[in-house]
Parts: structure tokens; sequence; C-alpha cells
């Protein structure tokens, strides 16, 4: 019986060893030194707002792993012997694999700024994260949070909780830059400080300013402004998180680098998840995706590979979500955040309600290309049925009304957005 | 237990000190609490209409005042914030001392109404006293104490829906589901069957009737003092005997089959009503473990079989005394019981055998039998009905099942085992309008495609003990026979992934994972086991 060793118990990993099993009678060990059990990263925030505990993030019960032949291990590996298919652990210990799956997942990116390490500065990946969060906040009073994007605007959903007061440095002139276009970001922007969170616009760290303990006191802007505080959060962004396998022969370069079946340049070993890197980018995704679906996508597909079913990564058409306090946010398709050659925007906002769409088409064949919705569900379905048809936009703005996810006895938005849709068509006739 | 988890649950507390206009709210509603008290150990107040205004105000103005104070001057959305840290809503001591308070009222309330003023051939005394001049006014008599419980229960859902609007405004399902229990506890548990009662006299003798009580909860619907009132009260009385039929009959699986059962149970049902209020604040508290999910199935679908056994035999008891007044008799209401039964059976394991468990399967093969076996052994062997009196039936299901299970229990625990404890383990109507959901419906709550991030605020949220999450990153639809359809599922999900709706019903369960976005050959794999 052959043994399949996964290290990292987060959706891919898990996912390919549900698979595995599924379709298989493999020996299966997953490996994490974060927690014994699967727990969903992506409810951290929750943990620390009081909507749950810890043990409610874990999407299975801790019989269902032994009942399902996988067994699980809390151990941190610090080397791998590829020659030998070897791991060890910080503690010594030998765990030897016929097929090894890498889905370490992501670690926080920091830029390298001065006085990065002092205490007081983290992210928010993991449950370390969490727990130093917590330690961290007790006697807090401003937070300082670096980026605006989905991780920055958890953690100041978090802190506010606490009622900490927190600012945010955002490189670009509104919320979220690198991904909505403005009207959407200022949307959001404005949101946001309805919250009570300070916005700084085009503002980037330069450097952090420690205490007599070593401890965060302050940080200054490049535009030289001190802000005094005693955390900074640090969300730009997060990279894989593979320093233990750096001078070994696996090949890697931001991520593992891996091909569509997901296998890296050696034999029997595979990545999937935030770690991994494709050797090419996949339509306009990137090459590392660290997003909670394709990890689950990537361990489905890794572990018809490993039952004998070579299959590839081949993930869909794009689509995400995310929560903005309050506001809701659903993306299908491409909405590029920069004005991009031959294509067209079209954009409906209902200001009282916070509410938005943002549609793009390509200006020539009218084929409807994305959508970006905010505080409006749309029927993933029936969007994604649009995108691989590319239908038109004028046929996406006529079944509007199909898309609707919103709750029972939701305001109806369709007609408004077909009647704003042919009023810009003939203001541009 | 390692430091760490003793700092998340100590020093993870939000700041939650009361603001002075919260200090002033609660001690107003203490007040008028406190008139109660002094009532209930006598203490004779002048003018009792003056004093049970000014309590039941106090307590309005300081509950409705305490929710203002909360959620007005927040912008809408989710306010679950701190639920976990505080000690009342995470079965902490404040918790324990509110359910001890709670059960302790409820086993005084159905066992020693004396000590709240209840007297035997005397004027009330005590709380009841307080309550009769309200009572007078209502009905013309004096109060009792199900009248001061009905006032009470009535009020809690007024103020706490209030709360619960505010805290929801921001989705329309929940202020116009919330307006309807509120209407309906008001209106139909409260005002009407007073009223109904001073119409009472010679030739009326309506029995104490809330209307949206559908048998099985309302077991008693069927008792002889029930039908020779209904019976003695002209046309009137005929047309509400048989609203009460049809509404089990065909009112409730026509609705059921429309709309869910949501319909009832968190739309109309004055129990569900009191968990969607005054319960709302424990919801997250419900069991979620797959144990959990096999004793509900199994003790709810028992009582539903004591009850038809209790009413059966219930009725047949008194059927032929009177052959003038019941044309049914003995042997054609068993006969007729016994085909009924069947017909539900043989439908279920023809046409839904392969949307029933395993063990549901043997569980109703089981009763099936055991139920013809008893009413077989009757017509053979001529033995007492279901080997018991009925009397002691009756007794045994209004003591164990009306009056511990569903108010002791079902009340009094909610800071212990959440809101609806009663509805999802307890209540028979719960069950046959789920096994009415889960077979032959129109509702679901769909998922939307591949967006769960398995963040797992559906499943704590659900008030029923179901595991949402476990559909949701599937990609299933849930079609749970438990399911009330309050909507919070979708309100907590931070990703849009829920929808409450009713559609076709082709489609609507969906076993196999069907997550979008991925590889379609992929996804024909993966479903190929």
């Amino acid at each position: 019986m052959s043994h399949v060793v996964i290290i990292g118990n987060g959706i891919a990993g898990i996912t390919a060893a549900r698979h595995i099993r599924k379709f298989s009678d493999k020996k299966i060990t997953v490996i994490s030194a974060e927690t014994e059990y699967f727990f969903s990263r992506t409810a951290l925030m929750y943990v620390f707002m009081g909507h749950m505990k810890l043990e409610h993030t874990q999407p299975y019960e801790n019989w269902f792993w032994e009942k399902n032949r996988i067994e699980l291990k809390q151990a941190y590996i610090d080397e791998v012997d590829f020659k030998n298919k070897a791991l060890f652990s910080v503690e010594g210990e030998e765990i030897t694999y016929d097929q090894l799956i890498l889905a370490t997942g992501s670690v926080t990116n920091f830029r390298g700024w001065k006085g990065q390490e002092l205490k007081g500065v983290q992210g928010l990946v993991s449950k370390q994260d969490l727990e130093l969060l917590e330690e961290n906040s007790a006697n807090l009073t401003h937070a300082v949070i670096v980026g605006g994007g989905l991780i920055g605007v958890e953690l100041a959903e978090m802190l506010h909780t606490r009622n900490i007061e927190v600012t945010m440095l955002v490189r670009e002139n509104h919320f979220w830059g690198s991904v909505l276009p403005a009207e959407e970001g200022k949307l959001i922007s404005d949101h946001i400080q309805q919250h009570g969170i300070n916005l700084l616009f085009e503002t980037e760290l330069d450097e952090i300013i420690p205490d007599e303990n070593k401890h965060v006191k302050a940080i200054t802007t490049k535009d030289r402004k001190q802000i005094d505080c005693q955390l900074v959060g640090v969300a730009t962004g997060v990279k894989p998180n593979i320093s233990f396998l750096k001078n070994t022969e696996l090949e890697t370069e931001i991520g593992i680098l891996v091909n569509r079946n997901l296998e890296t340049n050696i034999p029997d070993v595979y990545a999937i998840g935030d770690c991994a890197q494709q050797r090419e980018a996949i339509g306009n995704r990137k090459s590392v995706e660290a997003v909670w679906y394709t990890g689950r996508m990537m361990g489905e597909a890794v572990a018809q590979t490993i039952c004998g079913n070579p299959a590839a990564y081949n993930p869909g058409n794009w689509f995400n979500s995310a929560k903005f306090f309050d506001i809701e946010y659903q993306t299908y398709g491409w909405v590029f955040p920069k004005k991009k050659e031959g294509v067209t925007d079209f954009y409906w906002e209902d200001k009282k309600n916070q509410r938005a769409l943002h549609f793009q088409y390509k200006t020539n064949s009218k084929e409807f290309l994305g959508i970006n919705a905010f505080g409006i569900r749309l029927r993933h379905e029936v969007v994604d049925t649009w995108l691989t048809e590319k239908i038109s936009i004028e046929n996406v703005i006529q079944q509007l009304p199909k898309a609707n996810f919103d709750k029972e006895f939701s305001k109806k938005f369709s007609k408004q957005v077909q009647k704003s849709f042919q009023q810009s068509q003939l203001q541009k006739a | 237990m390692s430091r760490v988890q003793y700092n998340m649950a100590l020093s993870g507390q939000p700041p939650q000190e009361l603001t002075v206009a919260q200090k002033v709210f609660v001690f107003v509603g203490m007040l008028g609490l406190l008139v109660f008290l002094l009532a209930t150990f006598n203490f004779q107040f002048p003018n009792k209409t003056l004093w049970l205004s000014l309590s039941l105000g106090a307590i309005s103005v300081g509950t409705i005042g305490f929710s203002w104070s909360l959620y007005a001057n927040k912008s809408s959305g989710i306010k679950n914030d701190g639920v976990w840290f505080k000690s009342l809503t995470s079965r902490g001591l404040w918790a324990w001392v509110f359910g001890i308070l709670i059960t302790l009222f409820y086993v005084v309330l159905y066992f020693f109404p004396q000590y709240l003023g209840l007297n035997a051939d005397a004027e009330n005394t005590g709380l009841i006293a307080l309550f009769d001049p309200l009572s007078k006014m209502l009905s013309g008599n004096p109060a009792s104490q199900w009248f001061v419980y009905g006032t009470l229960y009535t009020l809690s859902i007024l103020l706490f829906g209030i709360k619960f609007i505010w805290k929801y405004r921001h989705s329309r399902y929940e202020i116009i589901r919330t307006i309807s229990v509120m209407f309906f506890q008001t209106a139909f548990a409260f005002i009407i069957p007073e009223l109904m009662a001073r119409l009472n006299g010679e030739s009326l003798q309506l029995p104490y009737y809330d209307l949206k009580n559908i048998w099985p909860l309302n077991y008693y619907n069927f008792e002889q003092y029930r039908i020779d009132g209904f019976l003695n009260s002209g046309t009137i009385g005929l047309a509400l005997l048989i609203f009460g039929v049809i509404s089990i009959f065909v009112i409730t699986p026509i609705l059921t089959y429309k709309y869910g059962k949501r319909w009832y149970c968190s739309w109309v049902c004055g129990c569900g009503g009191l968990a969607e209020t005054a319960g709302d604040p424990f919801r997250h508290l419900s069991d979620k473990r797959q144990v959990a999910w096999k004793v509900e199935r199994w003790i709810v679908h028992s009582v539903v079989v004591f009850v038809t056994l209790m009413t059966t035999a219930v009725i047949y008891s008194y059927l032929d005394y009177d052959a003038a007044k019941y044309w049914l008799n003995k042997d054609v209401f068993l006969g007729f019981v016994a085909l009924l039964l069947t017909l539900v059976f043989g439908w279920a394991m023809l046409f839904r055998r392969e949307e029933l468990q395993k063990d549901a399967q043997y569980g109703a093969i089981g009763y099936f039998v055991i139920i013809l076996g008893l009413i077989g052994i009757h017509f053979f062997f001529g033995n007492q009905l279901f080997l018991f009196q009925a009397e002691t039936l009756r007794k045994t299901y209004a003591f164990l099942i009306g009056s511990v299970f569903s108010g002791v229990i079902g009340v009094g625990f909610y800071p212990i085992f959440g809101s609806r404890v009663w509805c999802r383990f307890g209540c028979p109507m719960a069950a046959i309008l789920g096994f009415q959901q889960r077979l032959f419906s129109k509702f679901r709550i769909s998922t939307n495609g591949g967006q769960c991030i398995s963040c797992g605020n559906c499943s704590i949220y659900c008030e029923m003990g179901i595991d949402v999450r476990s559909y949701a990153q599937k990609g299933q639809n849930i079609v749970r026979s438990s399911c009330v359809g309050c909507g919070i599922c979708a309100e907590v999900c931070p990703r849009g992934v829920l929808k409450l709706e009713n559609d076709s019903p082709n489609g609507r369960i969906n076993p196999k994972d069907v997550l979008l976005g991925n590889d379609v050959d992929l996804m024909n794999y993966v479903n190929q086991k």
C-alpha cells in the first residue's frame, strides 16, 4: 500500500486527502504544524470578533479523520530529502513517503521595512497570527494597517469591534486599487470611513519606530508623517510558504513551479493551493492563486492524478467574493481596474442602498466580459453560463432578473439597471 | 488547557460596559418586574389597573429602550460581535442564572399555580390578581395563571420582536417574517380566544381555541370536552371543528408544499415566535454534532407516534357514547386511522424511499408494524386499545410532552441548549411538517455555485442545529426536514452563498458535488463515486 503524505492541512491539502480516500485505499498522512485539525482560515476574523469559537471553524467533526483513515500529524517539517523520499521534522522525526503533496499555503509578505521584526508587527494568516493578535491587542489604543486589500479590511473590522482606533495606509487613491475600478473603490472607501476607520490614500509605510522594549511605538510614512501606534498590521499580501524548500532540487520561483497536472520537477512530488505556481499562468489568472476555491479545485485535480487518472488543474470562469464591513462583494469573469483598450464599462450605483454593479464588455463585439456586484448577490450558475456562452451585454442586461440571488423580498434592482443601461447607450449614440 | 486558549476565552472580551442610557433602561425594566414580585408576595396595590399598566409600561420602555441603545446608532448589518464572549450568550454564569430562573417559573406555572395566586373557589390573589383587570376587559372573566402567562408571552414576542427587527433591519425577509409572528401571537393566540370566551353563553360553549394551533401541536383539540363544546355551539362550533380537521389534512400540506414548513414554524407559530424573538440571542447554542441529529430524528418521530396513539385512543374512548352526536363509531374510526397511516407509509416507502435514511426506513417500518399490530390485536382479541387506558396516555402525554418538554425544557433551557430545543426534538407538528417539507415541497435553501469558503457562520447561527456548511461547501442545496426557514444562515453568510426559495421540485435535491467554476470533466470523475 503506497503512502501519500500531504504537508499542510488547509483546504487544498484536506481536499486532496478526502478525494484520495474516496478513490483509493492508499495510506494517507496529513502533516501540519499549525493545528491538529483542519479549520477554515477564512473564519479567523469571526473568532476574534466573538461570532464563533475556534472549534466552530472546523468543517468536519474530530471523528471524521479516523473514520476515513486519514492520519493527522502535528509536526513542523523543516527538511525534505527528495532522493530518499523522506521528511524530517524539527524534532528529528523521519517520515517516508511514496507520493508527496506540498500544500503549505501562504505566509505574510513583509516587504523588508525597517523595524518589521519588532513586537507588535504582524500579519493575519494563521491561527498563531490570531493568537498573537489577541496578545497584541490587549493594551492597544491605536493600530496602523499597511495595505488596503482583503486582509487589511478584515483586520480593520476586527480591531474596530474592540474599540481600537484604526488607520489604514493605502497605496492607491482608493481602497483595493489593484483590483477594484475607481467607482467601486470610492464606494467601499466611503463605507469603510463611515465605520470610523481612518483611510490614508497614496500613503506608504517607510519605517517602524521602536520603544525601549523593542515594541512598536510609531510608524513614519514615505511623506514623512509620523503616526503613533502600538500595532502594525501587515496586509500587503501573502506569499507562498516555501522557505524550507529553498536549496533543494525542487524548482521554485515565487512558489513551487508546477505544470497543469500540478506536478513539480521531481517525480511523485506535487504542489497545490497557495504555495503552487503555474509555470504558465492560466488565462488572466495569476500564476500563484491564493484563493479558497482554487485550493479546493487543485486538491480535487491532484487526487485524480495520484489515483491513476491524470487530470489537469483546469479552472473555469474566474469568480470570487468578499465582504467589506457590511457590503458584500461578488465578482464573475474579469473586470479590469484600469481602463483597457477595446473594453467598455457600464457602471450602475444605488447610493442610498449602497449597491452597485459594474459590467465590462468588448467595445466592438459587445461580448460580456465580467461583472462586479456590491450589496447584491448574483446567481453563480447563471453568470457562469453567460460567460461560457459569451453572450452580449444587451442579453446580460435583459436577463439580469434571472441572476438575482438576493434574499426574498429584497429590493429589486434589474429595472433600474436596465433603464440606466438604455440611457447610457443613448448617450453614446 | 494551553495558555492561548485561556487567553482567547478571557482576555478576548470586547468592550461591553453598559452606557448610561442602557443602565437607565435596565433600571426602568427592573422596576416593572419589581411590581410583579411585590404582587406575587401579596403586596396590596391600591389600584390594580394603574399598577399593572405602569408595570407593563416600564418593562416595555426598558426593553425597547435597551434595544434602541444597542442597535439604533449602528450601521445596519450583522450584529454578532462578542456573542461568544458574553456570559449570558455563551453558557456562562448569567446564562445559568437566567435559565434556572425561567425553569423555576415554568415549574411554578405548570405545577404550583397557587403560589402565583390561583385559589380554588376563591378570588385570585397575588400576581394573578394583578392581571384581573386586563382579563376582565378582554374576556369578562378573572385572570388565570394561563392568562398571566399568555400576556407575558405575547409581550415578550412583541418587545423582543421589535429588538429583532432593529437588529436585522437590513433584511426585509426578517422584518416581514417578524411582523407576521408578532401579529399571529397577538391576534390569534391572545386577543381572539379571549374575545371568543366573551361570546360564550347559553347557545355558545366554545372551548378556548387558538386558531393557528393545529393538531398535533394542540394535542388536546379532539378531547371529548372540546368536541362537545364545538358541537353544542351551532354553526360556528361546527365550522371551527371542521377547520381544525382540514387545517391538518388540507391547509397544512398545501402551504408546506408551496413554501416549506417555514410558513408555520417561523411565520405563524407561537413557540417559534418566542424562539425567534426572545430566543434569538441563544440561537447559536444548538448542538451541531451529527449524533445530535440522530437523536433528534428518533425522539421527535417517537413523539409523533406517541401523540397519534394518544389521540386515537382518546377519540376512540368516547365514540359510541352518544350515537346521535357522533355518527362515527369506534370500528369505522379505527379503520380510518389504519387506512390513513397505511397510505402515508405506503406512499413514502414506494415513491420516496431513496430519500429516506436507513434508520428512517427501519424506524418507519417498526412504528408502522407496532401501530397496526396494536389495532389488529384490539380487533381480534378485544383488549384495551393500545394496552393502556386512554386517560393514562393522555395524562402522560400532557405531563411529559405538553408541560415538561415544551415549557420547562423548551423555554427554560434557552440559554443552555439554544432556542429551538422543543421545536427540534419535541414538536410533533414540526416533525409532520418536516416530513412533508423533506419529501413533498418546493422549498429549499439554494447554494450559490462554488462561492462557499466553509467559514461556518451558517452552521453556528442555525437554531435547529443543521450543519448548513456541510452542504454549502459541497455545492448542495439544503433540503432538511428540520429547517424552519428563519433565514438567518443566509443573513450571516459573508459570501452570498445561501438563498431560501420556493422553486420547481425538480433538481431541488442535488446529492452530488456540483461546484461551479470547476472543470466539467473533472467534476464528472469526482462524481463517479
